[in-house]
C-alpha cells in the first residue's frame, strides 16, 4: 500500500496495463508532454517514469484536435487488434465525437452480430466547479448511460480509480471513464500491486441503517461528510458509491434501501434523465413497499453553468444541502 | 488494354461483377415482392469500381463500406448465401439478422462493416490501418464512401491523421455524381481528388470508372504504396448507378434520360466481356460464367429462404463481449 493521489492512481493503472500488454496504447491531445499528469511519473517529460521514454512514440501518441476522428480511429483499431486508451481531456469534448460514440463504438458489435469486439477506454475529466464556464464544466455521463453498448465508470477514490481503470482496460467492451477533476488531488491508500475492481460492483463507503445515500463521482466526499455530520446527530447513514454506472449494481442499492427504507441520491449532473433519476425510478419500481419517506434527488439544476465563482458555487449539491435532505427524510428538524 | 493481368484474373473480375449484378437484381425483385424488408441500395452500374477496388486488395486487407455496400463483401469474395440470408433477416445471415442490408459485415473477408450513417465508417477503416501499422502487419485498409460523404468533416480528420502517421489506408470515393437526388457539383467546391493535395498525399481520379482494369490499376498503385509504408492515398472513381438511390424510390427527376442512357451504354460487365473476347474467351464461356453465377444466386436465395428466423432472444445478445456482471 502507498498513499497515492487519484491522478497518480490513474497513471499507475495506465503504466501497469501498458507494461503488461503491448496492444495497449495511449492516444490523445497532449499526452506526450504529460500535460494532464497521467502519462508520466512526474510533471516534466524527462522525469523518471515518463511514458514517452518508457513506451516510445508508437504507443503514446499525440493526436491532432480531431475528436471525431480520434474516437473513430480508436474504435477501428480496437476492432482489429489494439486496446487503445483514449485521453479526451475534457468531458465536454465528447460531444464532438457523438456520432462515433453512438453509431460506431456502441453499435458495431451488435449490428454485426458479434463479429467485432471493441476493447477501448475513453477517459475524460469533468472540470466542473472550477470556474471554467459553460463550455468546460459538463458532467455528461447520463447522456451516455442512455446508449446501450457503452460501459461507464465514475471512480471517486484513488483506489477505485486504479482498480476500475485497470478493469476497464482489460474489458473487451468500450468503457467511458468520467473523472471529476476536483477528485484528482484526493489522496488515499492504493495497492502497489496490479489489481482490478470488477465493473458493476458498487462500493459501500459507509454502513448505516436509517437512510441510504447514493452518491456519484465528485459528490462522494460531500456525501461522506454529510453522513458523518448526521451521525453526530444520531442518524445512521449508509453511503453507497455505484462506481460503475453501466452496468449498475442495482442489487447493492435495492438491498440497502430495503433495509433503510429511505433514499437520497446525489450527483453533479443535470436533473432531467440523470443517473439520480434512473436510480430513483429503479428503487420506486422495485422496493416501493419498503419506503418510509419520499425519495430525494440532489442534482445540478437544468441550467447552464455560469462562470463567476459567486454564481457557480450554487449549482452543485453541497454538504449542507445533502445534510438537510438527510434530516428531512429521516424526520429530523433542520439543524 | 494492359496485357500483364492474367486472363484468369480478368475472368474472376467478370465473375465477381456478375455476382454483384445478379445478386442485386434478385434482391431488388425480392424487395418489390416484400420478401426483403426495409431499404436496399444497389451498386448496379458501379460493379467495375467495386470489383476493381476489392481485387486490388489482398485477401486479409480490411475495408469499410456505406449504405450501398452489398457489392463490397461480394467483391472481396464473400459467399452469397449468408449475405442474402442477412438481407432477408435470417439467423444464418452474416450478422445473425441484426444488421440487414445497411449493416452487412463479413469479417472473414476483411469487411469491417457498412455504416448507414454517411461518412461515419471512414475513421473505422483508418483505425484498422493504425492498428496494422503499430502491430507491424502488412495489411492495407480501404474506406469506401460516396461523393456525398466526401463533404463530411470526419473524412478530413481521418485523412489528416492517416497522412501525418503514414498509415496504410486508401480513401476510395465512389463518385456516382449524386448524393440521393443532389448533383455532386452543386454541393462540392472543387474536385474531390484534389483535396488530397492539402494533406500531401497522392490524389488521383479514375475518369473511366466503368473500366474495371483502370480502377484496379489505380487502387493497386495505392495499395502497393501503402504496403510499402509510404502512406495513404485518395482515389476518386467516376461512375454511375443505374438504379434509383434505393429500391422502391421513384423520384428519377434529377437525372435526365440522355445521361442515363449514355451511361447504360457503357455497362461495366459488357466492357470487360469485350476485353475477354479479345483474349480469346468465347461467348459460350461467358454465358457459362453467367449461368454459374445465376445458379449461385439461386442457391443463396434458397439458403436464405430455408433458414430459420432468429430466436427472439437473439435481439438481446451481442451488445457486449464480456459476460456482464450487472446484477
Ligand atoms: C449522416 C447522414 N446524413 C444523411 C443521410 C441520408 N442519406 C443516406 S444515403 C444519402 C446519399 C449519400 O450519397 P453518397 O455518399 O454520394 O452515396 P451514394 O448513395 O451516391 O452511393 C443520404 C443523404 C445518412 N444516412 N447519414
Ligand atoms: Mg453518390
Amino acid at each position: 500500500m502507498s498513499i497515492m493521489s487519484y491522478l497518480g492512481a490513474i497513471g499507475a493503472a495506465q503504466r501497469e496495463a501498458m507494461e503488461a500488454d503491448e496492444r495497449v496504447v495511449i492516444v490523445g491531445e497532449d499526452v506526450e508532454a504529460n500535460v494532464y499528469g497521467t502519462t508520466g511519473g512526474g510533471k516534466s517529460r524527462s522525469s523518471e517514469g515518463d511514458f514517452l521514454q518508457m513506451f516510445g512514440r508508437n504507443r503514446i501518441r499525440n493526436t491532432p484536435i480531431s475528436e471525431e476522428g480520434i474516437v473513430g480511429i480508436a474504435a477501428g483499431a480496437a476492432m482489429t487488434g489494439l486496446r487503445p486508451i483514449v485521453d479526451l481531456s475534457y468531458s465536454s469534448f465528447l460531444y464532438m465525437a457523438m456520432d462515433q460514440f453512438v453509431n460506431q463504438v456502441a453499435k458495431n458489435r451488435y449490428m454485426f452480430g458479434g463479429q467485432a469486439s471493441m476493447p477501448v477506454v475513453f477517459r475524460s475529466a469533468m472540470f466542473y466547479g472550477l470556474n471554467t464556464g459553460a463550455h468546460h464544466s459538463d458532467r455528461p455521463y447520463p447522456m451516455f448511460m442512455n446508449v446501450p453498448g457503452l460501459k461507464i465508470i465514475a471512480p471517486a477514490s484513488p483506489e477505485d480509480a486504479k482498480g476500475l481503470l485497470r478493469a476497464a482496460i482489460d474489458s473487451d467492451d468500450p468503457v467511458l471513464a468520467f473523472e471529476a477533476v476536483k477528485l484528482w488531488g484526493l489522496k488515499g491508500e492504493v495497492g502497489d500491486e496490479p489489481f482490478r475492481i470488477p465493473l458493476g460492483v458498487a462500493r459501500t463507503v459507509k454502513e448505516g441503517t436509517d437512510v441510504t445515500l447514493v452518491a456519484i463521482s465528485g459528490s462522494v466526499p460531500d456525501a461522506c461528510a454529510a453522513a458523518d455530520r448526521l451521525g453526530e446527530e444520531g442518524v445512521s447513514v449508509e453511503v453507497i458509491d455505484p462506481r460503475t454506472l453501466v452496468p449498475l449494481d442495482t442489487a447493492a442499492i435495492l438491498t440497502s434501501v430495503a433495509k433503510t427504507g429511505r433514499l437520497v441520491v446525489v450527483e453533479p449532473a443535470h436533473r432531467t434523465c440523470g443517473a439520480a433519476a434512473e436510480i430513483s425510478a429503479l428503487v420506486a419500481e422495485e422496493v416501493f413497499d419498503a419506503l418510509k419517506a419520499p425519495i430525494v434527488r440532489l442534482t445540478a439544476p437544468d441550467m447552464q453553468i455560469p462562470f463567476s465563482p459567486s454564481l457557480e458555487q450554487q449549482m452543485y449539491p453541497t454538504r449542507d444541502g445533502i445534510a438537510a435532505a438527510l434530516r428531512r427524510v429521516t424526520g429530523l428538524k433542520p439543524a | 488494354m494492359r496485357t500483364d493481368i492474367p486472363t484468369s484474373t480478368l475472368l474472376e473480375m467478370q465473375r465477381r461483377m456478375t455476382r454483384i449484378r445478379r445478386f442485386e437484381e434478385r434482391a431488388a425483385k425480392m424487395v418489390k415482392r416484400g420478401l426483403i424488408p426495409g431499404t436496399v441500395h444497389t451498386s448496379i452500374g458501379q460493379e467495375a469500381q467495386v470489383v476493381g477496388s476489392c481485387m486490388a486488395l489482398d485477401d486479409d486487407d480490411y475495408m469499410t463500406g456505406n449504405h450501398r455496400s452489398h457489392g463490397h463483401p461480394i467483391g472481396k469474395g464473400s459467399p452469397l448465401g449468408p449475405l442474402m440470408a442477412e438481407l432477408v433477416g435470417k439467423a444464418t445471415g452474416v450478422c445473425r439478422g441484426k444488421g440487414g442490408s445497411l449493416h452487412l459485415a463479413d469479417f472473414s473477408v476483411g469487411s469491417l462493416g457498412e455504416s448507414g450513417i454517411v461518412g461515419s465508417s471512414i475513421p473505422i477503416a483508418t483505425g484498422s490501418a493504425f492498428a496494422s501499422k503499430l502491430l507491424g502487419r502488412p495489411r492495407v485498409s480501404l474506406a469506401f464512401f460516396g461523393d456525398g460523404a466526401a463533404n463530411q468533416g470526419v473524412l478530413y480528420e481521418a485523412m489528416n491523421m492517416a497522412g501525418v502517421w503514414k498509415l496504410p489506408a486508401i480513401f476510395l470515393c465512389e463518385n456516382n455524381q449524386y448524393a440521393l437526388s443532389t448533383p455532386a457539383h452543386t454541393v462540392t467546391s472543387g474536385n474531390i481528388f484534389e483535396r488530397a493535395a492539402g494533406f500531401d498525399i497522392p490524389g488521383v481520379r479514375v475518369d473511366d470508372g466503368q473500366d474495371v482494369i483502370a480502377v484496379y490499376d489505380a487502387v493497386k498503385t495505392a495499395a502497393d504504396r501503402a504496403r510499402a509504408g509510404e502512406g495513404p492515398s485518395l482515389v476518386e472513381v467516376m461512375t454511375y448507378r443505374f438504379n434509383e438511390h434505393s429500391e422502391g424510390l421513384r423520384i428519377d427527376n434529377y437525372r435526365d434520360k440522355e445521361q442515363i442512357s449514355e451511361w447504360l451504354s457503357r455497362d461495366p460487365l459488357d466492357r470487360l466481356a469485350g476485353h475477354l473476347r479479345d483474349r480469346g474467351i468465347t461467348d459460350e464461356q461467358l454465358k457459362q460464367l453467367d449461368a454459374e453465377v445465376m445458379e449461385e444466386v439461386d442457391r443463396a436465395v434458397e439458403f436464405a429462404n430455408e433458414s430459420p428466423y432468429p430466436e427472439p432472444s437473439v435481439a438481446f445478445e451481442d451488445l457486449y463481449t464480456d459476460e456482464v456482471t450487472a446484477v
